[in-house]
């Protein structure tokens, strides 16, 4: 028996997606214009004097210097967020997956990092790590090693990125959790049987059986680092030391809240888009054929 | 939040048995909106000023609303300008006096809002550096002044003991202050020295003080066609100073802005250079005896020392918006009642309490004079150092009256980032601050372009 239902006519279809085309128009689609059109002005603060100044902001945020550095330290900051989120969760989903005593407990206790802001996780690790006032931070210089991740840049992106990548962590955790046990046991025991040891039955296994799940956490990571990463850049360094820890989105911010420069803000965060459309293009081009469903 | 209800109660109660008749044979109060980015504690002290103005009087109501940091009220008010819903009064930062003065159309200054509505206040009894850093550079009042600090030196008396300095005699000049962290250094104290708001107290208050500009065109206050002047001899002088005394452990780098707040009253740093508004602080979470002093100086350089500037707030009145015309889309009632609640703020009285729970100066004179009587600074020594630091030199001049710079937000980060590079010594003093003016002034260019027009 055919269940589909059909409605006739076009009216009420379209109804019943009005709704949807309502929020997707107010909340997307119309910001996004709003950008771009005023990606295409110059305009004082509170909107008194405008100019149309066609691309020239665009011109503008490429050939400076600062945009670049700030595309720079993207590109380090997403990738080494996304690799270290995703190996460090794999690894304890691997381990979790295991039949060890208080697995629950293991595997409850991982998620929760999940559920903490990230301006909160920032101050967190802004306890741990600070030179002066943190516990590891004081230990580490007592111990002779020079810590102080507001004057040396490499330490602050060291930092921005394992808070940031621990927030991203059980996120992750659950995916590869629920990946693992949706592999059949059968499979595994027959490259038991064949003689495979462990590691090369995740390598050969394992791991081609879990890239979907791979695959979908590697675009989500990568949009959470030039993202939501917001509040831990903002909590923890401000962008600092110098510009060593400014990334797009920060910047984004930075020029348009603090500097009220509406129309380079505008026009970076259009770039910014048009950057993540097209990496995720690109992964789904590229990346997605190597992966098995 | 339960402390606003409170004070909201509160002026409820007093409002109706201050006018001893029932409530509703009066018209309803005109509600004057106020949109505030003072956080708690201060934020509550300054919302108990404004409930009691509310008591004292039954015609206006002013409604507080904390909008977040200044960065975020600043961006708020100007959103709500862009849709006509701008509130009367915001409170902005002293940096972003420039942005609001350039809005034009959207600002009412204080002093065409006095003589429209017949209120009298007078500013000539206002510190100089106070009303001048909120003037036109011909002496009207553009917004009304209220939370304002300024910069001294803190230090920890119990350490300059340990290390054989006379903790009652606090170094003057900057060579005194060298050679007394070295003798901190000496007895194994790890931070001499450190500094809160890198840009606005060793920039921005070094040129003041020693009465060199900070940039052309009176500092921005002639136009805005101003250009900066960070990398003159005393800046990169005093520059070198720092990165070589940071190199060579006499004075630590603490961050940004506030960020090096903390070091001071915990006992770590025996000097520090912050805001005066870090007294309250270190008085709740210092454990040892201290002292404060005025902000170092070159004693070689001549005309030195003078006022330093004032950091803080002031509160701007604005439009409604972009196209309210000449009434600015108000009533006349709710100017008066804006007049009249800048009136009531401006009283010695109100003016000195709040200098007294907050620790913020005094803004007049008067107040000054008022927190005096009331044996205040024999009760807190050191509490005035501040507001004679201020009153240093007489009138202020064009290089200590303030700053007028438009972006000046974004001035100040680039100033800081440029110094952070220098303290890792990827670059020279000099060049730090070379590069600081050349980025600066990119600012300025911008800012004149959108706001050429504007202004008009």
């Amino acid at each position: 028996m055919d269940r589909k239902v059909f409605f006739k006519g076009r009216a009420l279809p379209a109804l019943f997606l009005l709704p949807q085309l309502a929020v997707t128009l107010v909340f997307f689609i119309w910001p996004a214009a709003q950008a771009v059109w005023q990606s295409l002005l110059q305009q004082d603060a509170f909107g008194l004097a405008t100019e149309f100044v066609g691309l020239e902001n665009f011109a503008e945020v490429v050939a400076d210097p600062a945009w670049r550095g700030a595309a720079a330290n993207t590109a380090v900051f997403a990738s080494s967020v996304a690799f270290l989120a995703l190996a460090v969760a794999l690894f304890l989903a691997v381990q979790a997956d295991k039949s060890i005593r208080g697995a629950h407990i293991y595997r409850t206790l991982l998620i929760w990092p999940y559920a903490v802001a990230p301006a909160i996780a920032a101050v967190l690790w802004l306890f741990l790590f600070h030179p002066s006032i943190g516990l590891i931070g004081r230990a580490l210089n007592a111990a002779g090693v020079a810590w102080n991740y507001q004057l040396n840049g490499n330490q602050a992106m060291l930092l921005v990125v394992v808070a940031s990548a621990w927030k991203q962590v059980s996120y992750n955790f659950i995916f590869f959790l629920a990946g693992l046990q949706s592999i059949p046991k059968s499979v595994l025991e027959a490259a038991a049987i064949d003689g495979a040891r462990p590691l090369r039955r995740f390598w050969t296994v394992v791991f081609p059986l879990l890239s979907p799940t791979t695959f979908f956490l590697l675009v989500v990571n990568l949009v959470y680092a030039f993202f939501d990463t917001f509040g831990v850049i903002h909590a923890l360094t401000k962008g600092g030391p110098g510009k060593a820890t400014e990334t797009l989105i920060y910047k984004v911010y930075v020029d348009g809240v603090d500097n009220l420069n509406l129309g380079s803000s505008a026009a970076q965060s259009v770039i910014l888009m048009v950057l993540v459309i097209a990496l995720t293009a690109v992964q789904f081009r590229f990346v997605e054929r190597r992966v098995h469903y | 939040m339960l402390r606003r209800h409170l004070a909201a109660a509160a002026v409820a109660v007093l409002a109706l048995a201050g006018l001893g008749r029932p409530a509703l044979a009066q018209p309803a109060p005109v509600e004057i909106q106020f949109w505030h980015g003072l956080p708690q504690p201060l934020g509550g002290l300054l919302e108990k000023i404004v409930a009691d103005f509310n008591a004292s009087q039954p015609k206006y109501r002013v409604v507080p609303t904390f909008r977040g940091t200044y960065p975020e009220t600043m961006v708020g008010a100007v959103a709500a300008f862009r849709s006509s819903t701008a509130p009367h009064i915001v409170q902005m930062y002293e940096v972003g006096t420039g942005t609001m003065l350039a809005a034009g159309r959207a600002i009412r200054p204080v002093h065409e809002l006095l003589s429209g509505t017949g209120v009298t206040i007078d500013f000539n009894d206002y510190l100089p550096p106070v009303r001048g850093y909120y003037q036109a550079a011909d002496g009207r009042q553009m917004s009304m002044p209220f939370n304002s600090s300024t910069a001294v030196m803190f230090y920890n008396k119990d350490l300059f003991q340990r290390a054989g300095l006379d903790p009652n005699t606090p170094p003057k000049t900057w060579q005194e202050v060298e050679a007394a962290a070295r003798k901190l250094k000496e007895a194994g104290i790890s931070c001499p020295m450190t500094t809160s708001w890198p840009a606005w107290i060793q920039v921005e208050q070094t040129l003041a003080m020693h009465n060199q500009p900070l940039a052309t065109q009176a500092n921005g206050f002639r136009g805005l066609n101003a250009e900066m002047r960070l990398a003159g001899p005393l800046m990169v002088r005093h520059m070198q100073n720092l990165v070589e005394w940071q190199r060579q452990g006499l004075f630590r780098y603490g961050g940004r802005d506030a960020a090096a707040d903390g070091l001071f009253p915990s006992g770590e740093c025996a000097m520090a250079f912050a805001s005066s508004g870090l007294r309250a602080r270190i008085i709740r979470e210092g454990r040892f005896q201290w002292g404060t002093a005025m902000l170092p100086y070159y004693g070689d350089v001549a005309g030195a020392p003078r006022n330093s500037i004032i950091g803080g707030a002031s509160f701007w009145v604005m439009n409604k918006g972009p196209n309210a015309g000449a009434t600015g889309g108000r009533s006349a009632e709710e100017w008066r009642g804006v007049a009249e609640f800048f009136r009531y703020i401006a009283s010695p009285e109100v003016d000195a309490k709040w200098h007294q729970d907050t620790g913020y100066v005094p803004v007049r004179r008067a107040s000054y004079e008022v927190a005096r009587r009331a044996g205040y600074y024999q009760q807190n020594a050191g509490a005035d150092v501040a507001i004679e630091q201020l009153l240093r030199g007489g009138a202020a001049t064009d290089n200590s009256r303030g700053i007028r710079l438009g972006g000046y937000v974004e001035i100040r980060t680039i100033i800081q980032e440029e110094m952070e590079k220098a303290f890792q010594a990827q670059q020279s003093a000099q060049q730090a601050m070379e590069a600081a003016n050349t980025r600066a002034n990119v600012v300025l260019r911008n800012f004149e372009r959108q706001n050429a027009r504007a202004a008009q």
